[in-house]
């Protein structure tokens, strides 16, 4: 159990290596290939030679990329000083660099976007686990029935809709056109609780939907397939309840694969709700890096991969060591 | 949002033994494998819902492949104005419904008053052309590399499979948008709509191909320890005749099937893509564009948002159920 928990750690860590590596390549030798100077887009068109000169120097961007690289990821760990002569500003670990259009240090600015990209991923995922296992459940058991059917259409059509068109739809018939809402909003939990669940409903039952559709698809594949297996036939002719037999024997087997599933798709969805984000006009990661991206921001853009990268890490890790708590034939090893 | 196909954890386990094709022995392959095509065919034809996704399907491709003629009769060149088509003051279409009429066959675009039925239309092509060649990319890719990691083993199934769990466990989408925005506008020559179409081919089928890869890789592992494959071995066929000969034509069925279903996910992600501003550069037409421009007028002009999200639901859901009955018509057992 621990040589695996080390093992699995250091690959995590490499991953992330790998991961700040390519975002670096593209974001900072691509430029560079292409013609295109990062100085330039820090200070603007407009600058003399002199300053420009500076913010080189001030940056390190003269040096060779896998001295950036380097620096980079002392910053992460020990934090940096930028210097130009006797200009010198201290950026404390875990230094993502400085913002090259706000100027803003990079590592606050991205913290305080997390609570709105968590809170939506999180409402979300509590909706479409329950709505999609249950559906995809039901289905099953009632294999063939219209239920079953017009589930599986609701479902079909779900994995058919894009986010950004089902997100237009939502807003323009609960909030403009009936008014059961007010709009889309982000309030922090601890200010006003009403708030922050009235703010985010629309944007949690729509990703829901989205999601829940193809977990209710999967669910029931899943399903049939366990219900035709050797041990749910023992454990009807031990006389079980078929409460038992679906809820502990059945339901056990389909949520393996589907930790899984799940374990992708919330990590990504941390690293940034992109869609939903601007669609629903939400402040979050995903809304940072979308701005980031068009500005040509390369030090928010390489923090936001990073903390993408880092939520998909932990979060396939998570799962892998809970599989063997769901499944008991896994053995970690 | 996963920008895969769903399900390919559990088709990765419901592997060979499924496949029809694979119960039968090299001798009588190439009879079994016209068999196999007539039943698929024989459970297509009888399911009446595929054919209707099939049906949709060829519609839009004609549709899309006709689109400068067809605008030329019932449309008004993509970018035209019709300033008299606006309201002046609040910027959205005189007409009812978005502008519908007679000449205006799906309205006018709210600000400029251009024509939605030609945009429409010539969304269509960069829609229908990426989402399929971005496929064609995915299963060359994933059907080599696939082939490749399941029939070698060693350390090239590790250095494959490791790429494939590390792109699978990545923030794609991210990438994607990182990616095509620091590409330039003009490549080959081209101008700047097929220069991104380019572009985007590249990025979505690159990041498509795992998804096949896995499939393949997993079935080709569990293949190449079936007595045909040894048989042919013993008669001294080089390792290229095993792979291209013996091994591909029984994955056949399942890259088909694949690649039909990573179409819709491929035409969400480039509507996605556009809908962020970085697929097909305005003022060139495309769905995902239209979308986003919607996000200002939805309140005004709600049919400006409804007919290019309609378009891509119809779309998606028509290569949604044409793949789906094809797998069904495949590989009876998945069902």
């Amino acid at each position: 159990m621990l040589s695996y928990l080390i093992r699995r750690i250091v690959n995590a860590v490499i991953t992330l290596l790998v991961v700040t590596m390519v975002t670096f390549g593209i974001f900072f030798a691509v430029p560079t290939i292409t013609g295109s100077d990062p100085a330039l887009l820090y200070i603007g068109k407009t600058a003399d030679p002199a300053s420009l000169e500076g913010i080189r120097t001030k940056l390190g961007l003269d040096d060779p990329i896998p001295v950036q690289y380097g620096k980079f990821l002392k910053g992460l760990v020990a934090g940096r000083d930028y210097a130009n002569g006797a200009d010198v500003t201290h950026c404390d670990a875990p230094c993502l660099g400085y913002s090259f259009k706000t100027e803003q240090e990079v590592t606050p600015l991205l913290i305080s976007d997390i609570p709105v990209t968590l809170s939506l991923a999180i409402g979300a995922a509590i909706l479409w686990v329950l709505f999609g296992v249950a559906t995809g459940v039901l289905s099953a058991l009632k294999r063939g029935t219209f239920l079953d059917r017009a589930a599986m259409t609701g479902a079909l059509a779900g994995v058919s809709l894009p986010i950004y068109f089902t997100g237009q739809l939502a807003l323009l018939i609960f909030i403009h056109e009936l008014g059961w809402l007010p709009d889309a909003a982000y309030t922090p939990f601890l200010e006003d609780p009403a708030g922050w669940f009235t703010g985010l409903i629309l944007p949690w039952v729509t990703l829901a939907f989205l999601f829940a559709a193809t977990y209710a698809r999967l669910t029931r594949a899943n399903m049939l397939e366990t219900l035709g297996e050797d041990y749910i036939r023992t454990a009807r002719s031990k006389g079980l309840p078929e409460r038992t037999v679906i809820g502990k024997h059945g339901l056990r087997a389909v949520l393996t694969p589907l930790v899984t599933v799940f374990g992708l798709d919330f990590g990504t969805l941390l690293a940034g709700a992109i869609l939903t984000e601007q669609v629903f006009n939400l402040r979050g990661l995903g809304y940072q890096a979308l701005t980031a991206i068009r500005q040509n921001d390369l030090p928010v853009i390489l923090g936001v991969t990073l903390i993408a990268a880092i939520f998909i890490v932990v979060i396939n890790l998570i799962v892998d060591l809970l599989y063997s708590v769901i499944d008991p034939r896994v053995r970690l090893g | 949002m996963s920008i895969g196909p769903e399900a390919s954890i559990t088709d990765e386990r419901s592997a060979p033994t499924d496949d029809p094709a694979a119960e039968r022995g090299s001798g009588e392959k190439a009879i079994a494998g016209r068999s196999l095509k007539q039943i698929a065919w024989r459970r297509l034809k009888r399911d009446k819902v595929a054919l209707a996704g099939a049906v949709v399907v060829i519609l839009l491709v004609i549709l899309a492949v006709l689109a400068p003629v067809l605008t030329r009769l019932w449309g008004y060149p993509i970018n035209e104005f019709h300033g008299d088509q606006i309201d002046p003051t609040i910027q959205t279409p005189l007409g009812a419904y978005g502008g519908i009429s007679k000449d205006f066959l799906l309205g006018v675009e709210p600000g400029s008053g251009r024509d939605i039925f030609s945009r429409i239309l010539y969304g269509a092509q960069t829609t229908l052309v990426v989402a399929i060649l971005s496929a064609l990319v995915s299963t060359i890719l994933g059907g080599l590399l696939g082939l490749a990691a399941g029939y070698l083993g060693g350390w090239v199934d590790s250095v494959i499979s490791r790429v494939m769990d590390f792109l699978l466990a990545f923030p794609q989408l991210l990438f994607a948008i990182a990616l095509v925005s620091v590409l330039p506008d003009d490549l080959f020559g081209l101008d700047g709509r097929w220069s991104r179409v380019i572009v985007l081919i590249g990025v979505i089928g690159f990041f498509g191909w795992p998804y096949i890869g896995r499939i393949v890789r997993g079935q080709t592992l569990s293949l190449r320890e079936r007595e045909f494959v040894e048989a042919s071995k013993s008669l001294g066929a080089r390792s290229g005749r095993i792979l291209f000969k013996e091994l591909l034509p029984n994955l056949a069925a399942p890259i088909l099937v694949y690649t039909t279903l990573i179409i819709p996910t491929n035409i969400l992600t480039d509507a996605a893509l556009s809908f962020l501003g970085v697929g097909i550069p305005p003022p060139n037409p495309s769905w995902g564009g239209m979308l986003s421009d919607a996000l200002t007028y939805y309140t005004f002009d709600p049919m400006y948002m409804i007919i290019p999200g309609s378009m891509i639901f119809i779309t998606v859901l028509a290569f949604n159920l044409f793949g789906d009955g094809l797998r069904d018509a495949l590989d009876p057992k998945a069902r």
